[in-house]
C-alpha cells in the first residue's frame, strides 16, 4: 500500500514537473504577451494541481496535507484574478493583441 | 524522487527570469515575475517534503499571498506612472 | 452604519460577520500552532481588525454570499476540471510543436443575461482554462482571447455561460 502511494505520488510529481517546464518553455517561445499568458496558465493550473496533489499523497493524512490543500485552493483562486488584472491593464495601456482575428460563427473553411 | 520536480521547477524559474529580462513590454516582465512567484510556492511546497520541514509550507503560503498582492501593486504603480507621464510629459520621472 | 436598517438586515449582517470571524479564527488556529495567551490574543485582535476593515469596505453588503454550495456547484467544478485538463494538454501540444501552430482569436461572449457574480465566475473560469483568457468585460460582454481558432470554437460550443447560469437555479 505504501509502495502504491509512493508510485502514484512520484507519477503526479513528475508529470507536474513536466507540465510546469512545458509552460515555462511556452512563456519563452510564444510571440506576444497574450499568447504567453496562455502558456503561463498551464503552469498555474495543471502543473500546480499535479505537484500539490503528489505532495499531499506523500504527506499523508496530516496538518501538512491540509495546508497543502489550502495553498492549492489559494493558488487556483488567485491566479485567474491576477491574469485578468494583468490582461485588462495591458489592454487599457494599449497593448494590442496583434494577429488575433475576430471569431465568426459561420465562416468558409 | 523529489529531485525531478525540483529541477523542473528551478528550470522553469530560469525560463521565467529569461522572459523577464527579455521583456519586451513591462507587462511581459510582470507576467514573468508572477510565474516566478507561483513556481517559488510550488518549489517551497516540494522542499518542505524533501527536507522534512513542514514549516516551509507556512513560507509557501506567505509567498503566495505576497506574490498575489505584489502583482496588483506593480500594476497600480505602472498605471500611476503612465498617468503621471501623460500629465507632465515623458522623461521627468 | 446607515440609518433605518431593518432587523432582517442587521441579523443578516451579524450572520455574515460571524461566518467571517469563524473562518479567520480557524485559519489562525490552524496556522499558528502555538496556543499561548499572547498569540491567541493577537489572533483575536487581527480577526476583529479584519472584520472591521471588511465592514468599512462594504464587503458584507456584497452579494458574494449568494453563492450556495450545492451538488450543482460540484458538478460544475468537475466539468471545469475536465476542461482544464483537456485544454492544458492542447496548449502543451502546441508549445512542444516546433511550428508553434497558433491562431489567436478574439471572441465576444454575451453575458448580459448573467448576474454580476456569475459573470465573475464565468470570467475566472475562462481565464483558469489554459488557452482562453478573459481580456475585458464591457457592458456584460466578455472579450476573450483564445490561443487557437479551435479553442474559440470549443469555448463557444461548450456552453460555459449556460452552465454558469444553471448554477443559480434551485
Amino acid at each position: 500500500m505504501a509502495v502504491l502511494t509512493d508510485v502514484a505520488s512520484w507519477l503526479l510529481l513528475s508529470l507536474g514537473g513536466v507540465f510546469v517546464f512545458i509552460g515555462g518553455l511556452g512563456a519563452l517561445r510564444m510571440p506576444s504577451l497574450y499568447t504567453r499568458m496562455h502558456a503561463a496558465s498551464v503552469t498555474d493550473t495543471l502543473g500546480a494541481v499535479l505537484i500539490i496533489a503528489g505532495a499531499i499523497l506523500q504527506a499523508g493524512f496530516s496538518l501538512a496535507a491540509i495546508k497543502l490543500a489550502l495553498i492549492l485552493l489559494f493558488l487556483l483562486l488567485t491566479s485567474p484574478t491576477a491574469s485578468n488584472a494583468l490582461a485588462s491593464a495591458a489592454l487599457l495601456a494599449g497593448v494590442r493583441p496583434d494577429r488575433a482575428l475576430p471569431w465568426r460563427a459561420e465562416r468558409s473553411e | 524522487m523529489y529531485y525531478v520536480v525540483t529541477i523542473a521547477t528551478l528550470a522553469t524559474m530560469t525560463l521565467a527570469l529569461l522572459r523577464a529580462l527579455q521583456g519586451p513590454s513591462v507587462y511581459d516582465r510582470v507576467l514573468a515575475m508572477n510565474m516566478f512567484g507561483t513556481k517559488t510556492v510550488l518549489l517551497l511546497a516540494v522542499i518542505a517534503l524533501l527536507f522534512g520541514r513542514p514549516d516551509f509550507l507556512d513560507l509557501a503560503l506567505a509567498y503566495a499571498l505576497i506574490n498575489f498582492i505584489g502583482v496588483f501593486a506593480v500594476l497600480e504603480f505602472i498605471r500611476r506612472r503612465a498617468a503621471h507621464e501623460a500629465l507632465h510629459g515623458e522623461g521627468e520621472g | 452604519m446607515t440609518h433605518g436598517e431593518s432587523a432582517a438586515q442587521v441579523s443578516q449582517l451579524t450572520t455574515r460577520m460571524l461566518f467571517l470571524v469563524a473562518l479567520l479564527s480557524s485559519a489562525w488556529l490552524l496556522w499558528s500552532g502555538i496556543y499561548k495567551p499572547l498569540l491567541l490574543g493577537l489572533g483575536a485582535l487581527s480577526c476583529l481588525l479584519t472584520c472591521y476593515v471588511a465592514r468599512r469596505m462594504g464587503y458584507f453588503d456584497s452579494e458574494f454570499f449568494m453563492l450556495h454550495f450545492s451538488v450543482r456547484l460540484l458538478v460544475y467544478l468537475a466539468w471545469l476540471a475536465k476542461e482544464v485538463v483537456r485544454s492544458s494538454l492542447e496548449v502543451s501540444r502546441i508549445v512542444l510543436d516546433p511550428r508553434l501552430p497558433i491562431s489567436p482569436t478574439i471572441v465576444d461572449i454575451d453575458a448580459t443575461a448573467l448576474h454580476p457574480i456569475d459573470r465573475a465566475i464565468l470570467g475566472n473560469s475562462i481565464t483558469l482554462t489554459p488557452g482562453t483568457l478573459a481580456l475585458d468585460v464591457h457592458r456584460g460582454v466578455i472579450k476573450v482571447h483564445s490561443l487557437t481558432l479551435e479553442g474559440a470554437d470549443a469555448l463557444m460550443s461548450s456552453g460555459m455561460e449556460r452552465r454558469v447560469a444553471a448554477l443559480r437555479k434551485t
